[in-house]
């Protein structure tokens, strides 16, 4: 935790960047990217997320351990949204089983 | 064993600034605020893979029924939306500033930032609270009021009316969960603030105020993540 | 047995139990050693009560057609009994008790990070204790403790939004005790007490205080969803409106797997400890089993799906957390094996606490290496749903996790209580425990491979014979269970004073008195030398 001071300066600035932020990715929903709008978006949310990290929440003046336990988070977040989602995302990768004919007996050579 | 604590003067907080707020089990100040901060970050960890459980179903849900989000996201009021994203950035300002009043001693600054952070707070409450409402308006309220009906109909039905209504089932859950943090934070703020006005902090002992702004980012950062995903779906053009 | 010697209170040198009297002292206190008293009480209370379910069932599946209970009850009482077994004594038992009590004593400090946590930490498990109580007597639960949807959620007409209630309640209890341990394990260690010093045990809470953090939160908003789907009729995991009953089943295991890590990384502790010291030898490979423990932690949180290997998942999925289910089975094989190599010329004595490390190494092996039938997916299509995963996990729950408890309690019973209970009674309540446990539970891996599901109030005559062996033990295993009850509380009053360190053992808490003082040592100690610091000459070689 920052035992010096961080000037007032930085924290406006911080926060007119944010705001910049925010009216950017309200325009850029009103214009028609196709996919694109979703990672716009989520690229602006994370700007907007890791300067409040950063600077707000004092990650920049914070000792290792308190990284390694705000990366750990993350991480795990991913895993939990990575690996449930990938099973929907592979569920149609093997055909369904299609049931036995039962008419057609089984023909022997 | 709990103890309320007597008040503390001006002149006795200057004089044993060094052990004002020191609890028996830790050796020092630094020690003390270490920890502290080691303990919120621990427990914002929880708060992530607790939304985060959240945004895993929603993620599934959009990607499944996208028309659908796209139609419910089209009926809520953007403007509202950004305001609201507006204001909870304005109240993380007031929340860092008062921590650096209360870093430099600056009692006057800090009680001034906290009340401002509150009332930022109360004008988000605010207008969720208006927004809420417009949904019963519109009776897009999935499990209590479910009747939409005119141009609200026209705009969330192409995508499937069922699953329009599982766009507002996380509308509500998320922004209510968000909300419910916030009313949290709020009486964080009010116990700060009534100890900040008892002047129980000073340069050296500040880590409850540095505790709660660090849970007040958080609960921003939550809505920064929000803000585009239930109101920016696409086909606002 | 000794002379039981009752020591009049008034002449006992003061220690936290008779610092201050009263209730208030007991229910406002802040001190960590006597918070874990509160929850020894609790838990103890809530072993019985799912204990006194299980009598029920074991008493029902005597007879094929059992006439005991209806099969609705049947099915409240097997969820009951897992809901109250898993959350209110298995996840919170060892970390709640030992560990509170434990954690500033072995690190050298004077008491965790944060005690107005740990003692709210008690009463929000008490709070959501009494939600589940609630909602077994006005009209329990039939769900399942896995609560799967949407039977659950839309179908089932009993007490679900109750117990999702109170589960959810307590997670919050689990997530403050792992907060503070972490944070506590961080930053208060004694001078000299680097990380490659500390007691096994700390290590093993440490690593299960990062599975409480990371994983019952995803607990916490799976059952916040759930009770919203259920009290609002809306379909978040149930077809009828969309959505999926696998996402529930994905987030459910996504904690409900490393809860298991929750319930066994403790005991494991115990043994490290109890093994080390009833061999008077250093444990064999210590940064080994260090390194094991973390990894069961971590790479526990990548194998939920296979419990879900017959629901329709992806079969990719399948293949992927089957690979990784028999990876997180190699750490724990280390730690037998270095376990194992500890005893290997070690000067051994059986003491009661020997006698259930011991016990755990044998029943933990046996539970571990059925999972990996069960981690195989061809053989878990035929062995899931019957009695073999149920004997699988109460292998490791209660020939492990229990044992490792008990093996613990009467390990640090001295210390705790400054009094010491009779070793006769107490090797004789571990053999008959052990010998229960195994006639209760061996007999049930046969039937599930025979093909018994579980679950079931009836079940085809031909399984009777292995049921009835199972209903024996079942109650040999009970009146196993009532000794120490007994035995120990007896002590409390008329056991013979123990001294600072009556097993001669390594560690910061065996370096103060038997009780200890509130604020746990006189001058905070400084740590020079290894942990399992055993003499020399007994130990031959690492």
């Amino acid at each position: 935790m920052a035992h010096h001071v961080v000037p007032q300066k930085t924290y406006v600035m911080v926060f007119l960047s944010l705001l910049v932020l925010t009216a950017l990715t309200t325009g850029v929903a009103f214009i028609d990217l196709g996919p694109f709008n979703t990672v716009a978006a989520l690229a602006i949310a994370f700007c907007k997320m890791s300067l409040v990290v950063y600077f707000f929440m004092h990650l920049r003046q914070s000792k290792g351990l308190v990284r390694i336990v705000a990366l750990a988070g993350f991480f795990w977040f991913a895993l939990l949204m990575g690996l449930t989602l990938n099973d929907y995302h592979t569920r149609n990768w093997t055909p369904t089983p299609q049931p036995w004919s039962v008419t057609a007996p089984p023909t022997h050579p | 064993m709990l103890r309320r604590r007597p008040a503390v003067t001006d002149a006795e907080a200057q004089a044993h600034s060094e052990h004002v707020g020191l609890m028996h089990q830790f050796e020092d100040l630094d020690q003390q605020l270490d920890t502290d901060t080691l303990g919120i970050w621990v427990f914002l960890v929880t708060e992530i893979m607790f939304f985060g459980g959240m945004f895993t179903a929603y993620v599934l849900y959009r990607g499944l029924y996208f028309m659908a989000f796209e139609g419910g996201s089209r009926i809520l009021d953007v403007r509202l939306g950004a305001t609201n994203t507006a204001v909870l950035i304005a109240s993380s300002l007031t929340m860092v500033l008062s921590v650096r009043a209360a870093q430099t001693g600056n009692r006057r600054a800090l009680i001034g930032f906290l009340i401002a952070t509150m009332i930022l707070g109360s004008v988000f409450l605010g207008i969720k609270g208006f927004e809420y409402h417009q949904k019963f308006v519109e009776h897009v309220v999935p499990g209590l009021d479910w009747a939409p009906e005119g141009a609200t109909l026209a705009h969330i039905a192409p995508g499937g009316l069922g699953h329009a209504q599982m766009f507002f089932i996380f509308y509500f859950a998320m922004t209510g969960l968000h909300a419910i943090h916030m009313i949290i934070g709020m009486g964080l703020l009010l116990w700060l603030l009534v100890r900040a006005y008892r002047n129980r902090f000073t340069p050296h002992y500040f880590a409850p105020v540095e505790v709660v702004a660090l849970y007040w980012h958080f609960v921003d950062i939550v809505w920064i993540f929000l803000f585009p995903l239930l109101y920016l779906i696409g086909g606002r053009y | 047995m000794s002379t039981a010697t009752h020591v009049p209170r008034v002449h006992a040198p003061r220690n936290y139990l008779n610092a201050d009297y009263g209730w208030k002292s007991w229910l406002f206190t802040l001190d960590h050693k006597r918070i874990a008293l509160l929850y020894l009480v609790s838990i103890t209370f809530f072993f019985v009560v799912g204990g006194f379910f299980a009598m029920l069932m074991r008493i029902q599946l005597i007879e094929p057609s059992g006439a005991i209970v209806q099969p609705e009850t049947y099915n409240k009482l097997f969820t009951l009994h897992g809901i109250i077994m898993v959350f209110f004594f298995l996840i919170p038992s060892i970390p709640a008790v030992l560990g509170n009590f434990l954690v500033p004593l072995m690190i050298g400090a004077r008491d965790l990070a944060f005690p107005k946590l740990n003692l709210l930490s008690w009463y929000i498990y008490i709070l959501g204790g009494m939600f589940t109580l609630y909602s077994a007597l006005a009209g329990g639960v039939d769900t399942g403790w896995t609560f799967y949807t949407p039977y659950s959620s839309l179908y089932s007409n009993t007490q679900v939004t109750a117990v999702a209630i109170g589960v959810f309640i307590t997670g919050f209890s689990s997530i403050l005790t792992g907060l503070n341990f972490i944070v506590t394990i961080h930053k208060m260690r004694a001078p000299g007490l680097t990380w490659f010093r500390l007691p096994l045990f700390i290590w093993a809470m440490y690593a299960t205080s990062v599975i409480m953090v990371l994983g019952t939160p995803v607990l916490a908003i799976t059952l916040f969803l759930l009770a919203l789907e259920h009290l609002l009729h809306v379909g978040i995991f149930s077809p009828s409106l969309g959505g999926d009953p696998l996402l529930f089943q994905h987030l459910f295991w996504f904690y409900s797997h490393p809860a298991v890590y929750i319930m066994i990384l403790p005991a494991m502790g115990v043994v490290s400890e109890i093994i080390a010291c009833f061999s008077r030898k250093r444990i064999f490979g210590y940064k080994i089993v260090c390194f094991s423990t973390i990894a069961i932690a971590v790479l526990g949180f990548f194998v939920w799906g296979h419990h879900m290997f017959v629901t329709g998942q992806s079969i990719y999925e399948g293949l992927i957390f089957s690979l990784l289910s028999f990876l997180v089975a190699i750490p724990s094989a280390i730690k037998v094996f270095n376990w194992t190599a500890t005893l290997y010329k070690g000067s051994i004595s059986y003491d009661a606490p020997m006698l259930y490390a011991l016990g755990f190494i044998g029943l933990f092996t046996m539970g571990g290496l059925t999972g990996l039938f069960l981690a195989s997916l061809a053989t878990d299509v035929h062995l899931n749903g019957t009695y073999f995963v149920v004997a699988h996990f109460h292998y490791i729950m209660v020939g492990g996790a229990v044992m490792g408890y008990l093996g613990g309690l009467h390990f640090w019973w001295p210390k705790i209580t400054g009094r010491k209970y009779p070793n006769g009674w107490a090797m004789i309540a571990a053999a008959v425990i052990f010998i229960g446990f195994n006639l209760t539970f061996f007999p049930q891996f046969v039937l599930g491979y025979l093909g018994m599901p579980r679950r079931y109030a009836f079940y085809p005559a031909e399984f009777q014979v292995l049921n009835v062996m199972s209903s024996a033990g079942a109650t040999v295993m009970g009146v196993g269970y009532l000794i120490p009850l007994i035995y120990l509380i007896w002590s409390m009053r008329y056991g013979p004073p123990a001294e600072e360190n009556p097993w001669g053992a390594t560690g910061l808490e065996w370096k103060t008195a038997s009780p200890p003082p509130t604020d746990n040592f006189k001058e905070i100690p400084i740590v020079t030398e290894e942990a399992y610091a055993y003499a020399p000459e007994e130990a031959s070689g690492d």
